[in-house]
């Protein structure tokens, strides 16, 4: 058959010149700091707080979405309720919505006289501003991958094990602790992986939230666009080099891990 | 006959476990899908509509407007004629390394969009391998529209191609090789038999790497210098304005890309529902 | 009398699966539901499991009002067409399942669960295997784990949904006549679902003959040989041994629903 010579070269062609290269730039440049500069520059204060606020509220968002992530899928796939169907298509906003969007409104509705801003703050609550509000972006931000990746896969579950766990005597909640979620757990593993990687290079959808104090509520991206503005080149490809790495470690590990389940079956 | 005590069936949850859960789904998409989307609206009319209007029809906000609409007009076709050519290789012939090139075309999706701004940077900046002998020739890359067109292709990147990889691999090469045995050429063979089984899924692609295009920001934000009424994009704008305290005017434009994101929404459900056997696996409900 | 069935009814969104279906049967009884595909057999026996609800009719066993109790509280043990064993499981947690999740006053100790898994492995003819997970298993193994699964929750009644249907003809002959001699050992009352006519008539020891949602006849196998009651059971039991694909189904059906048709309803 005509055109794999041409479709090929083109791929690869295209492919090297938008990534393969541009991110060739990024993983060369800093080392023009040499090993110690290049780990000085990773190791600063700042910069450590960053990497820490970045994982961990990532770390709890994704927390946050796996388990209402699953609470929705339950609910999406097994029962019937009007507006369904709106529900669904819904829960892909946060794909669909512009991050600057999102951003702003987030930091609208939580800032201090906002619709949950303002009962928050007399609740003595302060989102806005604060690391919390970084949490509340990047929950925003990871629920779709939690459901979307869930939800075909317990639309398939078959309903034989449910009923064999009943006919021997189980309740309803044994059932689901005992099998459905041993069987939807490698999934709902992948979604919130999923949820989490996203979360840790998301920019624009927090930094409107965050109010990017340093050391308290800066994320790492933003540092990196400091430092550009900074005119550190170096500094900020050192950053970019660690999330670059962060990405690369899940882009593999989740491949990994659906070869894992697809030999499970 | 005696009215029977029903139970209920094995396999369905206890009526209050029904409602609690609904409850719970409902008030967290409520909470954090509606209000955002309600508060863009709303924020936007809170001086009325002829506020909002006026602030969508400033020569700031139109120009971002224009940008963003060229810079769609660039990234999203050739992005899409990549998504052809990588899934046609990939689905219609056998070559080594082909998970590898599966792999690597996913990678923008998982890289942070301020490092997929700045890799171009690095390379087009002032400080950047190319920096000096571009501004030696006067050629301007970042903090212009070439170097905006760039970030936006490479967060776009993976769209088409990945809608159609999967189906095109589906598909399988009878009916390609059917036509080339009557004597098609490659390109007609392409256009008239692979095309058209592919129409529906490379719509599905296109419409979302247009959504994406449109709207994104970390990237553009990187490489873009916010330079009003030339380099700033729609979610640029929505950012000057919101930073200048122009509450109105940053809502009104951003209620512009809400109910871009929401026709999105809607035509990509219409194309899971109406042509769910022709668009990829992944999609179907 | 141990098992009556008292004009039963079920009705699935389009088709009438059950159209008042009465029979009594003993004790210790081996009872074969025998019917094609749409017949309404494998609705009664999931009717009788707990997984299906009656829209009419009583059922009686053990002088218990059976339809009132839910399906964990029936204790009554079934075996699966697909075995539907728990994948993430192995073998000994799966027979363990049943006695592992009783509340803690009467759970077993872990050793007696363990000695009765050992015993129940022995039964079926799997010594050794308990370490195993059900992906590891050929389908008649993974048929007798389900059967010992079943079994280890000391069943008052026990189900079974074409237990032989997915197998090869070699293993189904071996496997019959093992239940049968399983089902005498253990003085059971069995319930199975079969569309194979020899099959019902060498191991049942009463066969309810099912039609579209009626039951034509029920009768000891050798009654039902010399003297059928309609011509529906000597057509069916006149011709060899039918598979799933070539069952007739009377051409003169009112409601005309395809077989596929009844069998996703009714499954």
């Amino acid at each position: 058959m005509p055109g794999f010579g041409f479709s090929l070269g083109f791929t690869l062609f295209y492919l090297s010149a938008i990534v393969l290269v541009p991110l060739a730039a990024l993983i060369i440049r800093p080392w023009e700091l040499g090993w110690s500069g290049f780990w000085a520059e990773i190791t600063q204060p700042r910069v450590l707080a960053a990497l820490k606020l970045s994982f961990g509220a990532s770390a709890i968002a994704a927390a946050v979405n796996s388990i209402f992530g699953l609470v929705v899928v339950w609910v999406l796939v097994r029962y019937r309720f009007p507006g369904k169907r709106i529900v669904d298509a819904l829960v892909d906003l946060p794909f669909a919505l512009p991050t600057a969007v999102a951003g702003i409104a987030l930091s609208a509705l939580y800032a201090p006289n906002g619709w949950l801003g303002a009962p928050l703050e007399q609740a003595g609550v302060k989102v806005a501003y604060t690391p919390y509000g970084v949490m509340v972006a990047l929950i925003f931000i990871g629920l779709p991958f939690v459901v979307r990746t869930l939800q075909p896969v317990l639309s398939d579950l078959s309903r034989d094990a449910e009923e064999a766990a009943a006919t021997l005597g189980a309740t309803r909640m044994q059932t689901f602790r005992r099998v459905i979620l041993p069987s939807l757990a490698p999934t709902l593993l992948t979604g919130t992986a999923m949820a989490f990687a996203r979360a840790v290079g998301e920019y624009g959808s927090v930094i409107f939230i965050a109010g990017n104090l340093p050391m308290v509520s800066e994320i790492t991206p933003l540092l990196i666009i400091i430092k550009l503005q900074e005119y550190d080149y170096a500094g900020a490809a050192a950053i970019g080099v660690v999330m670059l790495g962060v990405s690369f470690f899940f882009l593999f590990a989740l491949n990994g891990l659906q070869a894992w389940i697809g030999s499970r079956r | 006959m005696k009215p029977l005590i029903r139970p209920r069936s094995a396999t369905d949850d206890h009526p209050l476990t029904k409602i609690v859960l609904s409850a719970v789904a409902v008030v967290f998409i409520a909470l954090f899908l509606v209000m955002p989307l309600a508060t863009v609206f709303s924020e936007a009319l809170a001086k009325g509509w002829e506020a909002a209007r006026d602030a969508l029809i400033a020569p700031d906000a139109l120009d971002a407007i224009r940008l963003t609409l060229i810079v769609a007009a660039i990234a999203v076709p050739l992005n899409m004629v990549f998504g052809l050519a990588a899934s046609w290789c990939v689905a219609k012939f056998d070559f080594k390394g082909k998970n590898l090139l599966v792999t690597l075309i996913d990678i923008p999706f998982s890289v942070s969009p301020v490092v997929s701004g700045l890799v171009y940077v690095l390379i087009f900046g002032l400080q950047g391998w190319l920096g000096q002998d571009l501004r030696d020739h006067g050629i301007k890359i970042i903090f212009a529209l070439p170097g905006i067109v760039l970030a936006t292709m490479f967060v776009t990147f993976p769209f088409v191609a990945r809608e159609l990889i999967p189906l095109m691999t589906d598909q399988g090469r009878d009916e390609e090789e059917a036509a080339v045995s009557l004597g098609a050429s490659g390109w007609s063979t392409f256009r008239r038999v692979t095309l058209p089984n592919v129409k529906w899924a490379l719509l599905y692609g296109v419409l979302l790497c247009n959504a994406r295009a449109m709207g994104e920001f970390g990237a553009v934000s990187v490489v873009s210098g916010h330079i009003r009424g030339l380099t700033d994009t729609m979610p640029l704008h929505v950012e000057v304005l919101y930073n200048d305290y122009q509450y109105v005017g940053a809502f009104a434009v951003a209620s512009l890309l809400a109910m871009l994101a929401l026709v999105t929404l809607g035509l990509k459900s219409l194309l899971e529902w109406r042509f769910a056997g022709e668009i990829a696996a992944t999609h179907k409900h | 009398m141990s098992l009556v069935i008292d004009h039963v009814t079920k009705r699935f969104e389009r088709f009438p699966a059950l159209k008042g279906v009465s029979l009594e049967a003993p004790k210790g009884c081996f009872l074969a539901l025998l019917g094609p595909s749409g017949s309404g057999k494998t609705t009664l026996l999931r009717i009788l499991g707990g997984l299906e609800f009656a829209d009419a009719g009583r059922i009686a066993f053990d002088d218990l009002d059976w339809l009132a109790l839910p399906a964990r509280e029936r204790r009554a043990g079934f075996v699966f067409q697909q075995y539907a064993l728990f994948r993430h499981m192995t073998v000994a947690k799966n027979i363990a399942f049943g006695l592992s999740i009783r509340p803690r006053r009467t759970r077993p100790t872990r050793a007696e669960i363990a000695r009765r898994v050992e015993e129940l492995l022995a039964l079926v003819q799997l010594d050794g295997l308990g370490k195993r997970y059900p992906s590891q298993l050929s389908g008649g193994q993974r048929q007798r784990v389900a059967l010992a699964r079943a079994l280890a929750i000391e069943p008052r009644l026990l189900l079974l949904d074409e237990p032989f249907g997915a197998l090869d003809a070699k293993v189904r002959k071996d496997l019959r006549h093992w239940l049968r001699s399983l089902h005498e050992r253990l003085g059971l009352t069995t319930v199975f679902v079969t569309h194979d006519q020899d099959e019902a008539l060498e191991l049942a020891d009463l066969v309810a003959v099912l039609n579209q949602g009626r039951i034509e006849q029920i009768a000891a196998p050798a009654e039902l040989r010399a003297r059928p009651a309609s011509d529906f059971v000597a057509d069916f039991l006149g011709q060899g041994p039918a598979g799933p694909g070539i069952v007739p189904l009377r051409t003169n059906s009112r409601s005309g629903p395809t077989r596929d048709g009844w069998a996703f309803q009714a499954r």
